[in-house]
């Protein structure tokens, strides 16, 4: 023990003469592996929060397909649905998007039936009758809007139709409602224009969570026109948004650790002369080559330890305290509506872990061979260059 | 032994410092399972909700779980992405639906 902490006394002298260059690694591993991390951190966060919350979804979503994409739905296709057994509640919806060129800005709007419930996630109350609204609290921000404001919107026949705001979803839902805007079905169909007897789509509830492909795939049977988009296909769509493949991941993922990689070729394809005539002395003086690789292990071990722990702290500092600053221009894209992050810290382990195998060892590899390569040489020749 | 006195408290004062914020993450999911799980998810019920609403651009990006399977990428095959989130999302595979079925063996003939 005493010989290994001598050791690592000796390399921490050794590295110490290259303050500079050391510090350097140091900072650009750190960087690396918080932007990696980062990365992680909040794809992961975001995936469990709408994993979790998205549990709780309609159990399956009827669209209606023609000539392959999206389209009206016939009302009446509920009754056909509702005979099936082990089939709850069928709910037509009206739901459609609103580009407001003033604030240019897109909505969504959502009819709700009169009777819902008050939830907890709004301030002031739901709709309740025609001409009220409910809005995000993105639209109100846009809009300038508070509650007991007037909303004016532009309605498909190109006449303005103004809406009294009579409540407001809180900032914790933001994530679900912040470019929403609920009105009663009756006045978003007249908003619309949707003609009578159609809907945008069909929710179906199923008793049986066992049962939801079964019904899906009866539904497909009995209406052949429409797509049925079950709970699982919702959430195996955001388990793969936010996984390691998705496209943000890969693209800042590769760039690191192309970073990564000139760093750890840049060591391991040789060390510099003065490294060179260092083990030469040192193999010279009666160090062996076990104690070499120790030396050569236990200053690359303190450099990617520090670096990766460094690393890791400022990533979970960056996502999950400070909102993740720097991502979020790239999540953002071109959303003139994105919610302002405030993220769950769910942290995966195993990701962790496998950044830290993925990028601790490669460095320690490209330390350890090149010095090996150089200690199991003749000292003599080391040392003449 | 100066420098590895030194090293290794840096080392213990960043493992503290992680295991600090491993317990703000811990509190920090409690808070939001407690306080504000069952509100979204009684939002997300009753409203029918099937979509995070982070990107608001296209109907693709707002609803992903919904849009058409064509519907990224849908002017012309290999066509530049219009919006930057569609760089973002993956296209999503349909789940793999196999399943295996074990089932007992009764009077020597399988059920």
């Amino acid at each position: 023990m005493t010989r290994l902490l001598k050791i690592l006394e000796y390399g921490l002298s050794s590295l110490a003469r290259r303050k500079f260059k050391n510090f350097s690694i140091i900072a650009i591993y750190s960087f690396t592996i918080a932007a990696l991390a980062s990365i992680l951190l909040l794809t992961h966060s975001l995936k469990e929060i709408a994993v979790n919350v998205l549990a709780d979804g309609p159990d399956i979503v009827v669209q209606r397909l023609t000539g392959g994409r999206h389209d009206l739905i016939p009302a009446n296709y509920t009754q056909g649905i509702e005979q099936l057994a082990g089939v709850g509640r069928v709910t037509p919806r009206i739901w459609g998007y609103y580009y407001d060129s003033l604030y240019q800005t897109n909505y969504t709007m959502l009819g709700v039936q009169q009777d819902m419930p008050q939830l907890e996630m709004v301030e002031g109350r739901m709709v309740v009758a025609d001409g009220e609204c409910t809005v995000g609290q993105g639209v109100a921000t846009a809009q300038n809007a508070e509650i007991g404001n007037e909303l004016l919107l532009i309605n498909s026949a190109g006449i303005g139709s103004t809406c009294e705001i009579t409540g407001m979803f809180k900032a914790r839902s933001n994530l679900w409602t912040n470019d929403l805007i609920l009105f009663t079905k009756d006045d978003l169909q007249r908003f619309f224009a949707t003609p009578a007897g159609l809907a945008t789509d069909i929710t179906v509830e199923v008793f049986n969570p066992k049962e939801i492909p079964v019904v899906a795939q009866k539904i497909r049977q009995l209406f052949p026109d429409t797509r049925p988009v079950t709970i699982n296909e919702i959430l195996h769509t955001y388990e793969s948004v936010f996984n390691w493949r998705s496209g943000m991941m890969l693209t800042i993922f590769a760039s690191s650790l192309i970073a990564f990689s000139i760093l750890a070729w840049d060591k391991a394809t040789g060390i510099s002369g003065e490294e060179k005539q260092e083990i030469g002395i040192l193999k010279a003086i009666g160090w062996d080559t076990g104690d070499i690789l120790a030396l050569k292990f236990s200053e690359g071990s303190v450099i990617s330890v520090t670096a990766f722990l460094l690393g890791i702290f400022f990533a979970y500092i960056h996502v999950f305290l400070l909102g993740a600053p720097l991502l979020v221009p790239v999540l953002k894209g071109w959303s003139v509506l994105f919610p302002p992050l405030h993220l769950v810290p769910y942290v995966n382990m195993y990701q962790i872990f496998t950044l830290g195998f993925l990028t601790i060892v490669p460095y320690m590899a490209s330390t350890v061979i090149p010095s090996w390569k150089s200690a199991i040489t003749d000292p003599e020749s080391i040392m003449r260059g | 032994m100066i420098r590895t006195r030194f090293f290794l408290s840096c080392i213990a004062l960043l493992l503290i410092s992680l295991a600090l914020l491993s317990l703000h993450s811990r509190h920090g999911k409690q808070v939001w399972i407690t306080q504000e799980l069952t509100p979204n998810r009684e939002l997300v019920a009753h409203l029918a909700l099937t979509d995070l609403a982070l990107w608001t651009e296209a109907r693709y990006t707002r609803h992903p779980a919904l849009a058409d399977f064509f519907a990224p990428f849908q002017d012309f095959p290999a066509s530049f992405e219009h919006f930057p989130a569609g760089s973002i999302i993956a296209p999503h595979l349909p789940a793999v639906s196999t399943t295996l079925r074990v089932r007992r063996i009764t009077d020597g003939s399988p059920q």
